[in-house]
């Protein structure tokens, strides 16, 4: 019976491509599914861009494949990664480079059409209005501000690219499981309205895309996550599909990390809203009626996705300039290390209302303390602690007034409390973007998709 | 018994636009049960009162004993324009298993210490 194994590349922009040499020496893969692209890596592109119109794809997936490659080829491993961003035709140029250079053969296609930054003014003249998709506000002047707008595109034209003949797919924006969806409905010819296949494919999808975390990383825990062997060496996710969607999810042997129902079903819920309605461009998954059968040894058997007609609409997601942040920064040493950064918290705030800067919020947190737990953190032990850093944060419009800010700092090491430390550079101002969820019909998206071809001899 | 949930439970959160979004996970079916009853959107609300401005959202997941929990309007209008250390809200699952709630002193895996 036929199988097909996918397994993780990259979880986001500046993950480890180091693990991904064990699946496909020995962990069989036949395709390594990448994900370079977050919500907000995107914002990071367009700056990139803005600075060289050759840029603006993620700069790790040239390095990625030409260190890979040489390995994939020999044992017939294809990729498909998102590494092209707002450019995937500029990431093919440098990957293609990089290629004749080595004197590598390969067919890579590009997918191209998800970005709708320039086509905000017609999709709204097509009848789109692009409200925010959760709170229903109106485009407005975030339009003005805009710096990108990609849409979710989905699995089929990363099939059609395989189909086509490709042995690296680079895609722009496609929704994260996409990428293994779309090996898997090329492989075994999944009809693009067999929901639940679909569903199964989506399920694995989201399982792999974020790397080590489907694996027994991040295992989210008090003291189990100290049971995960190796973590030096964790080895990224695999799934073994058959085809009816069923699959056995593993990792390479020999590997760090573990393969179990706990870890597996904690990154089934990652970053999912209603469980039963998970969408995706290609398919809704109702994730209630999943079956997981832990087997040992880092094996889980998964079967019974169901799923429902995919969406009408895709979801575009823009990124709009949203103000600066301001960060400073101050640590003390006992005794009364939080007691004297609530006082230089004090201080600094006296700074700020005197110099009259318009400042639209302010965020204080003691690091040592609350600054991960916030209002949840313990206050048993804050007046012992042994030391504890004061971060404050503000956000403006001014940018002036945002690398001011982290200048008033250092003038505390003199002038302020007791036992300071921490004093190592100022940071300057920070771009802060907003983030615009919204909703646009498919057809008008998908009849700009283009797939193209080349292939180097 | 008062019962912190980190000694019965395990968590994973992440973030999308402004919502943080929590799994909870049982160890075992009784646990579960517990956690289904105990973990309840007020409970939630109560506990996240200081960083969620929106409602919660709550799906009981029997097939993997778990509680889906979205907390609305919690990431300070979302991750890339947080001021927080913790802007991709990674820890709120942490915060989570400090809830404390009532449990029956016999559950199996009963964590001490």
């Amino acid at each position: 019976m036929k199988t097909i194994r996918v397994g993780a590349g990259l979880g986001f922009y500046g993950d480890s491509w180091r693990p991904v040499r064990a699946s496909i020496e020995r962990g069989g893969v036949q395709y390594i599914a990448s994900d370079h692209l977050s919500e907000l890596t995107l914002a990071i592109l367009q700056k990139d861009r803005q600075k060289d119109p050759s840029a603006g794809y993620a700069r790790d997936g040239v390095p990625m494949l030409a260190e890979l490659w040489p390995l994939a080829a020999k044992h017939g491993v294809k990729f498909v990664l998102n590494a092209g961003g707002l450019n995937p035709q500029g990431a093919r140029e440098a990957l293609a480079r990089t290629f004749r250079d080595q004197g590598w053969k390969a067919k890579i296609a590009t997918v191209v059409g998800d970005s709708v930054h320039e086509r905000i003014d017609e999709l709204r003249a097509a009848g789109e209005p692009l409200a925010h998709m959760d709170s229903g506000a109106e485009l407005g002047s975030v339009r003005d501000r805009m710096l990108f707008a990609s849409a979710y595109l989905g699995a089929q034209p990363i099939a059609e690219a395989l189909a086509q003949g490709a042995d690296i797919v680079l895609t722009g924006r496609v929704a994260d499981a996409a990428l293994t969806l779309g090996p898997l409905a090329h492989e075994f010819g999944w009809k693009w309205d067999d929901w639940d296949r679909l569903a199964a494919g989506l399920t694995l999808g989201h399982l792999l895309e974020c790397s080590g975390q489907g694996s027994g990383g991040n295992f989210g825990s008090a003291h189990e996550w100290a049971l995960v062997p190796d973590y030096a060496h964790l080895g990224y996710p695999i799934a073994e599909v058959s085809a009816d969607g069923s699959a056995l999810f593993t990792k390479p042997p020999g590997t760090g990390g573990r393969v179990s129902f706990d870890t597996v079903r904690q990154q089934l819920l990652y970053e999912v809203h209603d469980p039963h309605a998970y969408y995706s461009p290609d398919v809704v998954l109702d994730m209630g009626t999943l079956k997981f059968d832990d087997q040992g040894g880092d094996r889980v058997r998964i079967s019974g996705a169901s799923g429902a007609a995919r969406p009408k609409t895709l979801k575009v997601v823009a990124g709009y300039q949203d103000g600066w942040m301001g960060t400073g920064m101050i640590g003390f040493a006992w005794p009364e290390a939080y007691a004297k950064c609530r006082k230089a918290a004090e201080v600094i705030g006296t700074l700020v209302k005197e110099r009259g800067w318009a400042v639209e919020d302010t965020n204080v947190e003691y690091i040592g303390y609350d600054s991960l737990l916030g209002a949840n953190a313990d206050p048993t032990y804050r007046e012992q602690l042994n030391e504890c850093f004061l971060r404050m944060t503000i956000r403006t419009r001014d940018r002036k007034v945002a690398d001011a800010f982290g200048r008033l700092f250092p003038w505390l090491g003199l002038s302020g409390p007791p036992y300071v430390g921490s004093m190592k550079g100022i940071q300057p101002a920070k771009e802060l973007l907003g983030i615009w969820p919204t909703l646009a019909k498919r057809e008008l998206i998908e009849s700009k998709v283009e797939i193209s071809l080349e292939e180097i001899k | 018994m008062k019962v912190q949930l980190w000694r019965i439970a395990h968590a994973r959160s992440g973030d999308k636009a402004d919502r943080a979004d929590i799994g909870l996970f049982a160890f075992d079916a009784p646990t579960y049960e517990v956690l289904k009853r105990e973990v309840t959107k007020a409970r939630l609300a109560a506990h996240f009162a200081g960083m969620a401005a929106g409602p919660v959202q709550l799906w009981p997941l029997d097939n993997i004993l778990a509680l889906k929990i979205v907390l609305n309007g919690a990431l300070q209008g979302g991750a890339s324009r947080s001021l927080r250390m913790d802007n991709l809200g990674k820890n709120v699952a942490a915060q989570l298993l400090r809830m404390e709630i009532d449990a029956p002193a016999d559950l199996p895996r009963l964590k001490t210490g």
